[in-house]
């Protein structure tokens, strides 16, 4: 069968590799026919209305699910297609109360026109009673034009008429709502770097959150991706460097805790702990069925690893007669660490810990500039699922998901560059994303926003 | 820190990684409460064949907990409601609110303050 998803027209590049997720999470195959970045409508074939209920109901960037009754590039073709699949299914529909839906994409249609449309569908004959609050089937009329972004983009010339119209029967909406209930504006326990609601479930979605699962994030902070994981049922686990950051000011009350007492999840809750990825206490052993995590850059947060900066440690300092790290207060030396290390740290500890085919979904950032060229780091013993790019004024992050490989399977990673940057003394010597992104010689990148503004 | 959590790591010092002594950490000086949880049977049966099942009875025993059966539950086993909360309630509703977690092949404590766990290292063991 074929069935219309109505995506949300935001996030492009990051609608398939979701809609394929849920997929995966509902156990159905699923055949993209049509898609493009530039139109909310895309067409798949899926088994049945149940598989395209289950596949909406995870979504998060898709809106509703239709069953697709006709489409055609002009209303004679669709009329012809509406005809074509469903003159049979009308007879089952003639009685019950429904509503006609016109909705549009970059086009509008006055009253008149739109009753106009309406009555050209009088051939299917529903005598049911029009029910504009209650119905129990919703049909709608799609027609897709030309929106300017794609004029802009493409240098296509926007047409009067629509380029595309379906016909479909609404099947079910998706959670997107559930996008207002995580917002950080209503949340207990946040910081500066907390990962907006809606990009943090979708990021759940790619790792394929989900009941009974385990899953972890080694750069916490305030938990914005272990929420959104237990939201979709998976219990969670997570640690950062800074104790802090998922701690939070209030002594006695955990400050990541109060988030997951907030939304009711709090039997999702595992742990936090302390921690530094580099120097993880997790067994070498597949015990997580997802990763989620944003590495830090090195420009908002600080990018350091557990060791001291310069060379060797003193390790006989003794205050009062007991060493220093054993006494209450220790803060342990950090270094600044290379930004594409850890990024490779990231890869092989998730090869170590996954269970076979667990997934690993990190944002890395990018720039915009396409001289210089940040490679999406590759191991053998992952496969890269999907790639998704957020796009900046002056930089870009990006959502990579990979796949553990089962034991005896290899991806190929000629293509990778093993970049060792974990020499050096100075965040600017370790880490070239800061390099570009700071403007050497031109202060950061906020002073100078600053600047131009005053 | 939950017991479950307990049975997935171990010494963070690099070294300590290969030597069977260095898990599962040991716990001194324990302060332990009990959280009521929603039962979550799926979890456990999902989660059971990751879990050490002998650094589970250790770790149990140090804490004080009556001896877990010597076989880790398979099969008709976990159909038992009573198995499958018991474990939940053992793995997932008792933590360690104070304490401290002692390898046994480099000898290093890690400190659990108000549950949360440090496993920071001091550069001499990086």
């Amino acid at each position: 069968m074929d069935y219309l998803v109505r995506f949300a027209q935001l996030h492009e590049t990051f609608r398939r590799p979701e809609l394929e997720a849920c997929a995966t999470l509902a156990g159905v195959d699923i055949e993209i026919i049509t898609y493009n970045e530039y139109s909310p409508y895309c067409v798949v074939r899926l088994p049945d209305e149940g598989a395209a209920r289950a596949v909406a109901k995870r979504s998060i960037l898709v809106k509703d699910i239709f069953e697709l009754w006709g489409e055609g590039t002009n209303y004679e073709e669709l009329h012809a297609d509406v005809h074509r699949r469903t003159q049979h299914r009308w007879k089952d529909y003639n009685t019950v109360p429904f509503k006609f839906t016109i909705d549009y994409f970059a086009g509008t249609r006055s009253l008149v026109q739109k009753g106009e449309i309406i009555r050209s569908f009088s051939y299917m004959a529903f005598k049911g009673p029009i029910s504009l609050t209650n119905p129990d089937e919703e049909f709608f009329v799609m027609e897709e034009y030309i929106d300017d972004v794609e004029v802009s983009a493409l240098g296509v010339s926007r047409t009067e008429a629509p380029r595309k119209i379906y016909f479909t029967r609404k099947i079910a909406d998706s959670c997107r709502e559930d996008v207002l209930k995580y917002d950080l504006k209503k949340r207990r326990y946040i910081s500066t770097t907390s990962m907006d609601a809606e990009l943090s479930l979708i990021t759940a979605n790619m790792a394929l959150a989900a009941p009974g699962k385990l899953f972890f994030d080694p750069f916490v902070g305030t938990g914005s991706f272990i929420i959104a994981a237990s939201h979709f049922g998976a219990l969670t686990l997570g640690s950062d460097i800074d104790g802090r950051s998922f701690r939070g000011k209030e002594s006695g009350k955990l400050g990541i805790f109060e988030n997951f007492d907030q939304y009711g999840i709090k039997s999702k809750f595992v742990d936090t702990f302390t921690s530094d990825l580099t120097n993880t206490p997790l067994r070498r052993t597949g015990v997580l069925d997802g990763i989620v995590c944003d590495p830090p850059y090195g420009v908002r947060e600080g990018l350091r690893v557990l060791g001291n900066r310069r060379g060797k440690p003193a390790v006989n300092v003794i205050i009062d007669g007991i060493p220093a790290y054993l006494r209450p207060g220790f803060v342990p030396p950090k270094k600044p660490y290379g930004f594409e290390a850890l990024q490779n740290d990231v890869l092989e500890f998730a090869v170590r810990s996954l269970v076979p085919n667990g997934r690993l979904s990190m944002w890395m950032p990018t720039t915009n500039d396409e001289k210089i060229e940040f490679p999406v780091p590759m191991h053998q013993n992952l496969e890269i699922v999907s790639i998704s790019v957020q796009h900046f004024n002056t930089w870009a992050r990006r959502l990579i998901t990979y796949r553990r490989l089962p034991e005896g399977e290899l991806s190929d990673i000629t293509l990778a560059r093993k970049n060792i940057d974990d020499q050096g003394t100075r965040a600017d010597d370790l880490n070239a994303f800061r390099r570009v992104h700071m403007l050497r010689g031109h202060g950061t990148r906020v002073e100078k926003d600053q600047k131009t503004t005053q | 820190m939950k017991v479950i959590t307990a049975n997935f790591v171990t010494c963070a010092v690099k070294d300590c990684k290969t030597s069977p002594a260095s898990f599962p950490l040991h716990f001194n000086d324990a302060e332990l409460e009990q959280q009521e949880l929603d039962f979550q049977p799926e979890f456990i049966r999902n989660i059971l064949p990751r879990i050490d099942w002998d650094a589970l009875r250790t770790i149990s025993n140090e804490l004080g907990f009556p001896s877990l059966p010597e076989s880790k539950p398979e099969g008709e086993a976990l159909d038992n409601e009573q198995t499958l909360k018991d474990l939940h309630r053992l793995l997932l509703e008792t933590h360690v609110t104070e304490g401290k977690l002692t390898c046994g092949n480099c000898g290093h404590s890690y400190m659990i303050k108000e549950g949360i766990a440090n496993f920071l290292l001091p550069s001499h063991l990086v």
